[in-house]
């Protein structure tokens, strides 16, 4: 809370020396988009695979498993969606659940790599996993300016766009908002029981805080690694999925606007608590519409989002250390006295 | 024909590997202080896009290099702000730095994306660039790359030969008996976190610069993360990460030769462009398939918190 506070002053005071009235700049970056019905579905849009794909970083995060790659994941799993929305039949109702599946897969088989490498190798997995994000993104553009490209496209780096038995459902007439932010809620609560309730939580946080401890109670550190990964990659790849299905309805090359990096904000300021992941996405999804609301009415890069969110994080963690130490006044010490 | 061909290819080498060489010695001068600062990417952007509006604006490619400079010590601040008095968690603090810089950047720098400045000719050393082939490809380079190799010396010397180097390594090993001692444990692994903020400013600076003379937003292109994976691969050891610099700097300069050289190899463009990341991969399974290596070499208390009054 003192991080956000701290983010919006600080945002204050960047409008104001960009020559800008900061007064106006709060109200644009803040409160216009949440001004009407259809924003708030937008913001929900928004938030929706940053909650999941932060909820599925966090399972890893808490596991002491560093998974920076979910970027890439997310695209893998857009990436299989779209594999099957273009070259399987479309039924009603069946082709939803290939779809769910099939994003999720991708995700999972795309996280498999750094999990593999890192269980049989020991290779740092903050490493593959990001180099993994690049490899992706070149592999999407393989796709949408190669074999995926849509002939009647007039040469844009686009699929065609999938049939309407391929599409998420709207929950919202009128808006954006699709089954993916029902999924979300689902998937939140899961890690709530994941979490909190179960062994597999309790054998988690053992081996991310102590890993020698968790090697004494017998606990696989090998399972631990598949887990934490292949748990985050699973998310991402649904959010993947939600994205082209949803949203965009096709594949292009600007598939992701960074909700890979943006999520791993999310866990950490959610505090890699289920709840907390949830109100984290509302917040980060705000400064992403505020950012394009920057963008429309202020004449300001759209990038400015991500300062905010980059803010936001420091803040946070800088904050934690008053949450976990009490300031003390010492009397002034007297030289020579110990 | 192909000893020119050879002698190009050295010298786009020694070009491209410079930047990465500048990086990896920044972090692992901060790596031997025992500091994890996984940063990079994003300071080497803020490097980059200070220096290329710092020599946009006055002309001068010197205030360019110190605004880089300038830029990656500013943003590293903050980590160490954020890492030493206030203990929070390294990694986070270093992903966050690599977020927030990597947007800062890109931030700052959108107003002068389509700006150009002039590209600095090349220094050819009197009589050695005579040389043929080699002298070509080592003695005719921009300064900075000359620059870039002093300061290599400098860092390798120092670490190996002085007094603070020893200083810096102990730090790392054992800041209880760092402290013990009498020296500021703390002090000492934030100027080393600074250091290695400059070193990527300076590395950012390069590409901005004198590489590619202008600024995109997506210029760094994960060459901050590719260093700190040179780290690893170098064990902690300055020397081999000046060979790992050019073994990479081999890898990108070959991809690039391959697309340019209109070869028609049935290979998407996008699969060699991948190439210097799956190489990252590959090097890190070849060097950690032997765990004991990283486990002699890595500093001992890398990514720890010191607090000296705990002790």
């Amino acid at each position: 809370m003192v991080a956000v506070g701290l983010t919006v002053l600080t945002g204050l005071i960047i409008f104001a020396l960009l020559g800008k009235d900061p007064i106006l700049g709060f109200q644009v970056f803040f409160v216009y988009p949440l001004r009407s019905l259809y924003g708030l579905s937008e913001l929900l849009l928004k938030a929706t695979p940053l909650a999941l794909i932060g909820m599925g970083l966090a399972v890893g995060f808490r596991a002491g498993i560093w998974n920076i790659g979910a970027e890439g994941q997310f695209l893998f799993g857009a990436v299989f969606a779209t594999g099957v929305a273009l070259y399987l039949p479309s039924i009603t109702g069946v082709s939803l659940l290939v779809m769910v599946f099939a994003g999720i897969l991708g995700g999972m088989a795309w996280a498999l790599i750094p999990a593999w490498l890192r269980a049989r190798f020991h290779t740092n997995e903050i490493l593959v996993s990001l180099m993994l994000v690049y490899v992706a993104q070149l592999f999407v553009s393989w796709l949408v300016f190669g074999p995926w490209r849509d002939p009647r496209g007039f040469n844009f780096p686009q699929t065609e766009m999938f049939d309407a038995a391929w599409l998420l459902p709207t929950l919202l007439s009128g808006s954006r908002l699709n089954l993916a932010f029902a999924l979300t809620l689902i998937v939140l609560v899961i890690g709530h029981i994941l979490l909190a309730k179960s062994y597999y939580g309790f054998s988690i946080r053992v081996a991310g805080e102590s890993p020698t401890a968790a090697r004494y109670a017998g606990l696989s550190e090998r399972r631990n690694i598949y887990a934490g990964l292949l748990i985050g990659g699973a998310c991402a790849g649904l959010a993947g999925m939600a994205e082209v299905a949803g949203p965009m309805g096709q594949l292009t090359d600007k598939a992701s606007v960074g909700y890979g990096f943006a999520a791993i904000i999310v866990a950490f300021v959610g505090r890699l608590q289920p709840l907390g992941i949830g109100l984290a996405a509302l917040v980060m999804a705000l400064f992403f519409l505020g950012g394009e609301q920057a963008q429309q009415y202020l004449n300001l890069p759209g990038s400015i989002s991500r300062v905010f969110q980059g803010l936001l994080l420091f803040y946070l963690l800088a904050a934690d250390v008053l949450v976990q130490f009490r300031l003390v006044r010492t009397p002034p010490q007297t030289k020579g006295a110990t | 024909m192909t000893t020119e061909l050879l002698g190009a290819i050295l010298f786009a080498m020694i070009v491209a590997a410079t930047p990465l060489m500048l990086v990896a010695l920044g972090e692992l001068v901060t790596e031997k202080a025992g500091m994890l600062n996984l940063g990079a990417e994003g300071l080497m952007a803020v490097g980059a896009v200070s220096a290329f509006i710092a020599t946009h604006t006055t002309g001068s490619v010197t205030v360019g290099v110190l605004a880089g400079i300038t830029a990656g010590v500013l943003l590293s601040c903050i980590f160490a702000l954020v890492t030493i008095p206030l203990m929070a968690n390294q990694v986070a603090t270093g992903l966050a730095i690599a977020i927030f810089g990597v947007g800062l950047a890109a931030f700052i720098g959108k107003p002068f994306e389509s700006s150009v400045i002039a590209s600095t000719p090349a220094w050819n050393v009197p009589g050695l660039s005579e040389i043929p082939v080699l002298g070509k490809a080592l003695f005719s380079h921009q300064p900075i790359v000359y620059l870039a190799w002093l300061a290599t010396g400098i860092v390798i010397w120092v670490l190996a030969r002085t007094r603070t180097g020893l200083v810096l390594k102990a730090v790392g090993e054992s800041p209880a008996v760092g402290h013990a001692i009498g020296y500021p444990v703390n002090r000492i692994r934030a100027l080393a976190v600074l250091f290695g903020g400059g070193m990527a400013g300076l590395g950012g600076a390069y590409l901005s610069v004198f590489y590619t003379p202008m600024w995109t937003e997506d210029m760094v292109a994960g060459r901050g993360w590719i260093a700190l994976a040179l780290v690893v691969f170098a064990t902690w050891r300055p020397w081999r990460v000046v060979l790992g610099a050019h073994l990479f700097g081999g890898v990108l300069i070959l991809q690039l030769f391959v697309q340019s050289s209109g070869l028609d190899l049935q290979v998407p463009a996008q699969l060699l462009s991948a190439m210097p990341y799956l190489a990252t991969i590959v090097v890190l399974v070849l060097i950690a398939g032997n765990p004991k290596t990283i486990r002699i070499h890595s500093p001992a208390s890398l990514g720890k918190p010191f607090r000296p009054d705990a002790h």
